[in-house]
């Protein structure tokens, strides 16, 4: 899809510009043919950043596959939520079998549309960071390893949140959980520790890695898209507040997702075979204090006594992803 | 056509007639052999339509084959030992969803301690969890069962392990009766699924199921497995018209009709207990063999006919419950319910020690005199136990139990001894 | 190979390792049964009716001729003879014609250019006991080998073979 001349920014409930713009440049989900795979009627909480990033990337996919697609889904909140027993949202092809075991029935059902001359079915396997990061990685990485051709989704929220908010390695420092709590010394979780799965599965050289958040859906819609044009191991990492785990409003999921990217505390970008190969810019920077007030999960930074310290290594976290990426003309 | 092959050969020779369309392989002791064959018959040609994927983890081996079987391919993995504990988890799915899957285990013991030898041990840790388990006796039935394998597996809608014994059968070379294409195109059709992920008519696989009904669903299950005992046998005969030879099967008899004594066991050591039923009945000695075939569904009126008349029944067994017993023989037992026919448990082979044809004529002369206790574990050298005991009874760092037997006995060079 | 040879024949058999996974440099024994009906038993061989031993640096070292019938036959890929290994009081009991040298890495190396010597002694067992015929040797080699390798391992067997048979027929001459 094209990138239009005018930039069309969605800020908060005031979504602007498709009625605006020439209908072969208007986003999937503002098409009355949009195949609503995950349909209404699912239990995500209000202001479920999954649940939005989500229909978005389905949707997004089964446009670009003419609806020939299959999903594997590993188990979570997106998992759960969809499939409330006994009803079903998913109005496409979707399995769902273990935890850590997503990324390699995805490359099974790959590899039965091959055996069968089926070239035009494709296959998406989703997955939140506890079954991507941590159970499932080992599955992840054999899967990137033979460039299976399977386009695997991970939505961050950032803890193991179907399950009450347990840490899992895409915790990001400081951050409390129901296992890294806000006490002692060093509340929340450890720095040092955690993995960058976009960067793991750009040093595996797949043929796509790209980042993105429910901040900018066009730019989601267009990244899944682009990686539904290519064949072989692609990898998508979707920044997804979770107002519960989080401690946030419900309607502040856009908004913290947009403050992480102008933060830079999550980087957005694109890779192909290991080098980056576009970044979304900064627009107006702003400090990472901005995007951690409205959570409780950091509010043991604040208060009368501000953890300065702390704030101030969280600060250099992002300025270093600012530098790495280059996300400041 | 008759070939003097090794058994994994055999077999993955059976499992490429049998058309698979998606094949996935990690390699353990002492499968390797059939999927080093199947990837090479794929990669040289030999078999199309068919993906052979290298996979990370057995873990990674039973997801791909579940993926693969829910999209419809006929799907095929195999494994042993601490490979299928480590894909517990799916074994558990796979049945749990109803797919189709056929799996090879090369029968093998789990550690610790490390052990690449044959025994049960590693299928029976997965007996429980839905799937059909068949034990072949020798090189030529194991090649035959998989191909009924298939066949059982896709019309009930549930996996199938095929059980061999790990080198003695695996690695063993004997004449087999290979089948040729058409006669297995003839026997097993293409795979129809009863459920499968199709963008035209889409289906959700994997819900979570409640309280309200989780008990059906797995009941389900277990009527599947009682569904399995008819089939089972029909699916024999249908082989016997085709391939015209007994091969499968619930049970297998071997002169029971008269015996006073029926020995029960299960894959390559029947044919050692044969032999040494062949010597008996020479000094008149009334005893006959039972071969349990099908292990899971466990054929409890099958075993209980076939024993009807005999005063004594001796369960041979690679394998044990760890803190109470044998494990084949408990399910004997239950056919046996309410007959004052005593089960005699031998635990033998562990490991891979070998079951002499002199241990087992020992053994069955005991239990005629009524000299055999109720649990036997065959040729156990007392004398290493007890020392072992006696170890830990003295010193509270008495080192590593291996380790330990293994000084006593020489195979490990004590420094300075 | 042996077994393959039997069964060219027509003949069961089975043929198994005793660890089936060897590593380079340990010692291994393997074993062959063969009948003319189905063979059902499963155990190691305890009592051979032939011994075949590849590397004679065993023969002190590991109790290789075990359960071995009187009657037996004892086939040593060597230079030297039983004597000359120190087994001359062991094998005075054994017929004499079941007895039997041969250098067979040596022959390997001429023909195949490694030292070794499973096929020349499967083509000196072939004439030694006549349980396996010269022919059913070179089927059995063809099955498992391809090209110049094959060739080089047939002429081998054949070498090791025709040397057998020659010695057999010298010796019932002198007797």
């Amino acid at each position: 899809m094209e990138q239009s001349l005018v930039k069309f920014y969605q800020t908060g409930t005031f979504t602007v510009g498709n009625r605006l713009l020439a209908p072969e440049q208007r986003s999937v989900q503002s098409g009355a043919a949009r195949s609503n795979s995950l349909n209404s009627g699912h239990r995500a909480c209000q202001g479920c950043g999954e649940a939005l990033g989500a229909r978005y990337a389905i949707d997004a996919a089964m446009a670009a596959t003419n609806g020939q697609l299959i999903a594997a889904n590993a188990t979570g909140c997106l998992e759960v939520f969809s499939t409330p027993y006994p009803e079903t949202s998913w109005q496409m092809p979707w399995i769902h079998s273990l935890f850590g075991n997503t990324a390699a029935v995805a490359t099974g059902i790959a590899a039965a549309m091959k055996a069968k001359g089926r070239n035009d079915v494709r296959v998406v396997a989703q997955g939140g960071d506890g079954g991507t990061t941590d159970i499932g990685f080992g599955c992840l990485s054999g899967m990137f390893e033979r460039n299976d051709d399977v386009l695997y989704i991970c939505y961050d929220n950032e803890a193991y949140m179907n399950t009450g908010v347990q840490r899992s390695s895409a915790t990001p420092p400081a951050a409390r959980t129901a296992t890294t709590m806000a006490v002692g010394e060093h509340p929340g979780n450890e720095f040092g520790q955690g993995k960058n799965v976009p960067q793991i599965a750009m040093a595996h050289e797949i043929p796509y890695v790209a980042t993105a958040t429910v901040a900018d859906l066009r730019d989601l819609e267009y990244k899944v898209t682009k990686a539904m044009s290519v064949r072989g191991a692609r990898y998508i990492h979707i920044f997804v507040p979770c107002p519960l785990g989080w401690g946030a409003a419900s309607h502040d999921t856009i908004k913290l997702s947009r403050l992480a990217v102008e933060s830079g505390v999550f980087p957005v970008f694109e890779a192909e075979r290991g080098e980056v190969t576009g970044v979304l810019k900064i627009r107006h920077q702003v400090p990472v204090e901005d995007y951690l007030k409205p959570q409780k999960r950091f509010a043991h930074l604040f208060g009368k006594k501000p953890d300065v310290a702390t704030l101030a290594r969280l600060q250099a976290r992002a300025d270093r992803n600012i530098r790495r990426f280059g996300l400041l003309t | 056509m008759l070939e003097q092959c090794e058994g994994s050969h055999a077999v993955a020779k059976a499992v490429a007639l049998s058309r698979p369309e998606v094949i996935c392989a990690y390699p353990i002791s002492p499968q390797t052999h059939i999927v080093e064959g199947l990837g090479q018959m794929v990669k040289s040609g030999d078999l199309t339509s068919c993906e052979f994927i290298n996979v990370e983890s057995e873990f990674a081996a039973l997801s791909v084959a579940i993926g693969a079987s829910a999209a419809g391919a006929r799907s095929y993995t195999a494994t042993a030992s601490q490979g299928l504990l480590f894909m517990a988890e799916a074994v558990y799915n796979a049945s749990g969803l109803g797919l189709p899957i056929v799996m090879t285990v090369a029968n093998r013991a789990i550690g610790a301690p490390i052990n690449i030898w044959n025994d049960h041990t590693d299928s029976m840790s997965m007996r429980d969890a839905g799937w059909l388990q068949i034990f072949a006796e020798t090189n030529q039935e194991a090649l035959d069962l998989h191909i009924q394998a298939f066949k059982i597996a896709e019309e009930l809608s549930l996996p199938v392990m095929v059980c061999m014994d790990g080198f003695i059968l695996t690695h063993a070379y004997e004449r087999v009766d290979m089948p040729d294409q058409a006669q297995v195109d003839r026997f097993l059709p293409p795979y129809e699924p009863r459920q499968v992920l199709d963008p035209n008519d889409p289906v959700t696989i994997g819900a979570m199921v409640g309280p309200e009904a989780f008990t059906e669903v797995r009941y389900l299950a277990h009527a599947k497995q009682m569904q399995a005992l008819d089939l089972i046998p029909q699916i024999a005969a249908e082989f016997k018209k085709e391939f015209g030879r007994d091969s499968g099967g619930l049970i297998k008899t071997y002169q029971t009709e008269d015996a006073e004594t029926i020995v029960i066991a299960l894959g390559s050591v029947l044919g050692t207990i044969k032999d040494t039923v062949d010597d008996l009945r020479a000094e008149g000695v009334k005893v006959g063999v039972l071969g349990i075939t099908s292990y899971r569904p466990f054929p409890i009126s099958a075993i209980r006919d076939a024993t009807a008349h005999a005063k004594r029944i001796v369960v041979i067994e690679k394998c044990f419950a760890v803190g109470i017993g044998g494990i084949v023989s408990r399910d004997v037992r239950s056919a046996v319910r309410n007959r004052p026919q005593p089960v005699l448990t031998v635990v033998a082979g562990l490991g891979g020690r070998a079951i002499t044809k002199a241990s087992v004529h020992q053994l069955l002369l005991d239990a005629i005199a009524d000299k055999l206790e109720l649990l036997t574990f065959l040729d156990l050298d007392w004398a290493v136990v007890n020392r072992v005991l006696e170890r830990e009874k003295t010193q509270r760092r008495s080192g590593p139990i291996a380790e330990g037997i293994l000084r006593d006995m020489g195979s490990v060079l004590v420094p300075g001894a | 190979m042996m077994s393959i040879a039997a069964f060219q024949g027509g003949r069961h058999a089975q043929a198994f390792p005793s660890f089936g996974s060897e590593r380079t440099g340990a010692p291994v024994v393997a074993f062959c049964r063969m009948d003319d009906k189905e063979i059902r038993l499963r155990e190691p061989i305890m009592q051979p009716d032939a011994i075949i031993i590849q590397d004679p640096t065993l023969l002190h070292q590991v109790d290789v001729f075990s359960g071995l019938k009187k009657e037996g036959y004892i086939l040593i890929n060597t230079t030297r003879s039983f004597a000359e290994l120190g087994l001359g009081e062991f094998v005075k009991d054994f017929k004499p014609e079941h007895l039997l040298t041969v250098p067979a890495s040596e022959l390997a190396m001429n023909h195949v250019g490694r030292a070794v010597p499973n096929v020349p002694l499967l083509g000196a067992f072939a004439a030694l006991c006549g349980l396996i015929s010269l022919e059913a040797v070179l089927s059995a080699i063809d099955q498992k080998f391809k090209g110049a390798v094959a060739l080089g391992n047939k002429a081998a067997a054949v070498q090791a073979y025709n040397t057998v048979m020659k010695h057999n027929a010298e010796e019932t001459h002198h007797a």
